[in-house]
């Protein structure tokens, strides 16, 4: 399965996959105008930084989805490799953030938190490939097959 | 090969994926002593608030038995487990064979003996969408409601109903509300909350006698109600293998491979068994929908011949009353970390022998997984940056390696 992958020697902190990603899974058309009218866009990849040392964290789309498997409601699943989540069914009870391993999970502040969000590998917005990987300037992602299960 | 699952909640879920991942064509059979499709059991309370519908309510997908090639007996109670001959018998007199039995039977309300209570018309327990849908048809703006119990049941009934507009009143023998999962000033913060949406407690007291209409308490002070609800606790629903010959502490007893201790070819899983907390080395009943679904699927892929052990169990809690949600895990004997904002931020952080033992977070509860993700794992403390931890969890904490491995999928960093 191909996975999005950091390389943190390569990642500047720059945050730019975080707004792309916002943007992308945001609905709207304009990015600009997007955070300058403050739609509130919620990001779903992190990107941690302290010091010299930046990368970007999002869903491992784990084999092993701990996430799936606590979900109280059934609102997250997995299918064909990514883990979705269907957010008409997630009541915001927060088990799933309490299970990821790599603190994946987003509560989404543009719901006030009714509901979580999370990385889907832009397979159900308009982008359609990772909007992180094409829109990282120094190549510090990268969606590719690297044999892990 | 014939499998048979007393229940139809999340460890009878759990262990109907289990057995399909292994065995896609042995024949399952699900007894239930309710009519509905699998539901989410804490869905009640958010049903009962307009939340969810009924429909969203299903913990899987309509067709889940269909695609999983599952027969469904619904409505229906065994009321006996013939271990020799490998059959259970049901509420009518049948009997019904199994080469796998999984008894998923969850647990029942206790109600303890309470003076008076038979005289009170509008009692409730809080436990299935019945119980809910009775609570609904008697509540009403205005509604005088007394809950016994503090605890998350009481307390998310309190949730519910304060959406009607009811006047609600939750008593409990504790000095502090969710006792079980809180320490002294999580429990402050949250009873402030709480008291805040116009909820009123009375707490370090039970009820010494019932009128129709009204309870005198321990204390002296009588509570007017238009309806009760009692949610002080439950009991797992061990009976039908304590008689049967299995072994029963307060729990269904089982080793790691969900089989019953004392009996042959029969599982247990779920809120009805107890198990090993990996973070006292006790056993415990820890009724967490996580805990049942991953007990259910480790018995389900035993039952189908593949040799599973489920061993990490561990107390964790995600839950939120009134808006102001709480993520816990583990236990608290150690040493303690706390911080607080002095609003309704909290944060407890328990460490002993080198490892996270337990936490607390209220309010600003993002990416606690990784704090869980420790404690499951006996993560070494000396081997991260623990005091970059303690701010807020992060994977900056933990070494270059341990990224590497985790978010790189080992690969090497340079290119």
């Amino acid at each position: 399965m191909k996975r999005v992958y950091v390389n943190e020697d390569r990642c500047l902190g720059c945050h730019l996959c975080e707004y792309y990603c916002a943007f992308a899974n945001s609905g709207e058309t304009d990015m600009a105008k997007t955070f300058k009218l403050n739609r509130n866009p919620v990001p779903r990849i992190t990107v941690e930084s302290a010091g010299d040392v930046n990368f970007a964290v999002q869903c491992r789309q784990c084999a092993a989805h701990p996430c799936v498997k606590a979900c109280i409601t059934g609102a997250l699943s997995f299918n064909s490799g990514v883990i979705q989540i269907d957010d008409s069914r997630c009541v915001g009870c927060y088990t799933c953030v309490m299970s990821c391993p790599y603190g994946c999970i987003v509560i989404d502040e543009k719901n006030n938190g009714k509901t979580i969000t999370k990385c889907e590998l832009c397979t159900r917005n308009a982008i359609g490939e990772p909007a992180c990987v094409s829109g990282c300037i120094n190549q510090a992602i990268v969606f590719e097959e690297r044999g892990e299960n | 090969m014939k499998y048979v699952i007393i229940g139809n909640s999340a460890a009878a879920i759990g262990t109907i994926q289990g057995i399909r991942q292994i065995d896609k064509t042995g024949q399952i059979v699900v007894i239930s002593d309710e009519k509905y499709h699998t539901y989410s059991r804490p869905l009640i309370s958010y049903w009962l608030k307009g939340d969810v519908t009924e429909e969203n309510m299903r913990y899987r997908d309509e067709d889940f038995y269909e695609k999983n090639d599952v027969d469904t007996l619904f409505e229906t109670r065994v009321t006996k487990i013939n271990s020799d001959k490998k059959t259970v018998t049901i509420k009518n007199g049948n009997e019904i064979s199994y080469d796998k039995l999984m008894v998923a039977t969850g647990s029942k309300p206790f109600v303890p003996p309470m003076e008076g209570l038979d005289k009170v018309k509008n009692k409730f327990t809080f436990m299935k969408l019945d119980d809910a849908k009775a609570v609904k048809e008697t509540a009403a703006e205005g509604s005088k409601v007394l809950i016994v119990g503090a605890g998350l049941i009481g307390l998310k009934a309190a949730e519910a109903l304060e959406h009607y507009g009811a006047d609600i009143t939750v008593i409990d023998l504790a000095d502090r509300i969710l006792p079980s999962i809180l320490d002294e000033e999580a429990s402050a913060i949250m009873q402030k909350h709480i008291e805040s949406k116009g909820v009123k407690f009375i707490l370090g007291t039970s009820v010494k006698e019932f009128s129709e209409s009204s309870a005198l308490l321990t204390n002296g002070e009588t509570v007017q109600f238009d309806m009760v609800i009692l949610a002080v606790g439950v009991r797992p629903n061990t009976e039908l293998i304590a008689e049967a010959g299995g072994k029963v502490n307060r729990g269904i007893v089982t080793d790691q491979k969900q089989a019953v201790h004392g009996l042959k070819d029969i599982y247990a899983a779920g809120d009805c068994t107890e198990s090993l907390d990996i973070t006292t080395g006790q056993q415990k009943i820890l009724a967490l929908l996580p805990n049942a679904f991953l007990q259910g699927e480790a018995a389900g892929q035993n039952m189908a011949g593949k040799e599973t052990y489920y061993l990490n169990a561990m107390p964790m809690n995600a839950i939120g009353f009134f808006g102001l949600h709480i993520i816990t895990a583990g236990s608290y004997e150690g040493e303690a970390y706390t911080e607080t904002d002095g609003a309704e931020n909290y944060k407890k952080l328990v460490t002993a022998d080198n490892e996270l033992k337990g936490f607390i977070l209220m309010g600003d509860v993002k990416r606690a997984g990784i704090y869980t993700y420790m404690i499951k794992w006996h993560m070494p403390i000396d081997e991260c940056d623990f005091e970059l931890l303690k701010t807020k969890p992060q994977l900056m904490a933990f070494s270059r390696e341990y990224r590497n491995e985790k978010l790189a999928g080992g690969y090497g960093n340079g290119d």
